[in-house]
């Protein structure tokens, strides 16, 4: 009884361990372009799909720090800062102009908005945007904290993932946005 | 082997400079002193052990005073060891210092910058529009002194050329520095020798020791921008790389892609090897590293590049001419 209730622990364990820190050289990315995307919350009528893709990078600590990485690579800090914002907005507030769901930040991304955002299409591989999305969505704790993560040395409004630092209350005093919203 | 300049060209036993040297002398003074030591240990032993058996064939009495009669072989081992080891000291302490100062005033100097899993490489001794930047290949004259200034961007790595000296580690936010003289002209291998990730066995760097000449026209060529694409094939080539991905980590001096993520293709055709002394530069590899570089450094943060192969041949002739 012991033992079996022991084995079904570690199972479950390793299940969450592996999605943590699973590495894939070879990225299938969740989706290449996605579809449709609404960057306004105003339909005519009865808002329709209020569903947004689910990015599985979400819960892998690898594909975050690779997307921050590639945040300081790519030059996103140039105008965002280190979330923090400066000539570009802020990414680690609540506030988004053109939302913080995973496929409308992609698609800010991708196709570049006004007044500024360039759009990377062609230049990034469609796995690295994601992993950068991720990244983005991580600065203002939309992310799991399983995964993001414990050694950042930049700003963070929201603490990573050891207990240490989950211990500490957030700085500041807002509730994070739900998952859904323009 | 690839880039392989000579039989030696990464073996500490055929040191090509005075570093090494002094290493590999030491090196063989302490091997030939410690083996004389073995073998006179071991014979005593054996010639003890023998004896014994005659003695006990013979049936001879232990001497009383056995032990006591021991005492000045003892002491005379522990003073010879303590002797031995001192010299060792003295000897390792004596070559330490002899190496550590740079033996000029103005050296030629070199900042190496570690990357996962590449070297950033740059001639900085000379005014400032003469510095160049290059990657994983570094000319030296011979029989000068040359200076490393070492750092690293994200993790510790360390440098170690066996024919030439070494290892110093390249630590992130620190400078560390260390200085070669290569004697003998050639090819050197270098490897990273702090473990640093998954690709670190394949982190190295090929030192070529030429004549002061031969190195000034190096250098000459490598203070040029990059070659403008000489037909329309090669054009085309450099219209593939200013708007894809490879624009977003390498730079080309002397047009519009800039960044210095990823290592410098200035004059990438000039270079020997290409992801940091894995393989040959030959237009094939080329080829493979672009399309699909995780087959052969898994890990490694050059993404894959799906491109048209015309696209991919033009780019290919646009880089091979990248001298």
């Amino acid at each position: 009884m012991r033992a079996s209730s022991l084995v079904i622990v570690l199972a479950a364990s390793s299940l969450i361990g592996c999605e943590r820190e699973e590495r894939t050289f070879r990225e299938t990315p969740p989706s290449t372009t996605p579809t449709a995307v609404r960057v306004s919350a105003l339909q005519p009528g009865t808002p329709a799909d209020t569903t947004h893709t689910v990015n599985p990078y979400e819960r892998n600590a690898y594909a975050q720090s690779e997307g921050q990485r590639l945040f300081g690579w790519y030059n996103c800090s140039g105008c965002h800062a280190n979330g923090g914002g400066g000539m570009g907005p802020a990414l680690m507030d609540d506030e988004w102009i053109y939302g913080s769901a995973p496929e409308q930040i992609y698609t800010t991304i991708v196709e570049g908005r006004p007044n500024g955002m360039p759009s990377f299409a062609g230049r990034i591989p469609s796995y690295q945007v994601w992993q950068l999305v991720t990244y983005v969505r991580s600065l203002s704790g939309l992310t799991p904290s399983a995964g993001r993560s414990a050694r950042v040395e930049h700003m963070m409004i929201y603490p990573g993932s050891q207990s240490l630092q989950k211990a500490e209350k957030p700085k500041w005093s807002f509730t994070p946005p739900a998952a859904v919203q323009p | 082997m690839i880039g392989r300049g000579g039989p030696d060209f990464q073996h500490v036993l055929h040191p090509a400079g005075p570093q090494a040297a002094r290493i590999a002398h030491l090196g063989w003074f302490a091997f030939v002193v410690a083996a004389t030591v073995w073998v006179i240990t071991v014979s005593v032993l054996l010639w003890a052990i023998a004896r014994a058996r005659r003695r006990e064939r013979a049936d001879e009495p232990v001497p009383a005073d056995g032990e006591r009669r021991m005492t000045w072989g003892v002491a005379f081992g522990i003073g010879a060891s303590a002797v031995i080891l001192l010299v060792f000291l003295g000897y390792d302490l004596v070559v330490g210092r002899t190496l550590s100062p740079v033996p000029s005033a103005h050296p030629l100097t070199i900042e190496v910058n570690g990357h996962q899993w590449w070297w950033e490489v740059q001639y900085a001794d000379t005014a400032v529009h003469d510095r160049f930047t290059t990657a994983n290949e570094i000319h030296i004259p011979v029989g000068e002194p040359v200076l490393f200034v070492l750092t690293a961007q994200d993790v510790i790595h360390s440098i170690w050329a066996p024919n030439l000296g070494g290892k110093k580690d390249l630590i992130p936010g620190y400078t560390t520095s260390v200085w070669f003289q290569a004697d003998t002209p050639g090819v050197y291998r270098a490897q990273c020798a702090e473990f640093c990730g998954v690709q670190h066995a394949k982190m190295a760097l090929f030192i070529v020791a030429e004549s002061r000449a031969q190195f000034n026209r190096w250098a000459i060529q490598q203070r040029q921008p990059a070659a403008k694409p000489a037909d329309s094939v090669a054009g085309h080539g450099y219209e593939v790389f200013v708007t894809s991905s490879c624009v977003m980590c390498h730079n080309l001096e002397g047009t519009t892609a800039g960044s210095h993520a990823g290592p410098d293709l200035t004059h990438l055709a000039s270079r020997r090897t290409i992801a940091a002394g894995t393989l040959p530069n030959t237009r094939g590899n080329l080829a493979g590293w672009i399309v699909d570089p995780q087959r052969i450094k898994p890990g490694s943060h050059m993404p894959p590049n799906m491109l048209e192969p015309k696209d991919l041949d033009a780019l290919l002739t646009y880089l091979q001419s990248l001298k």
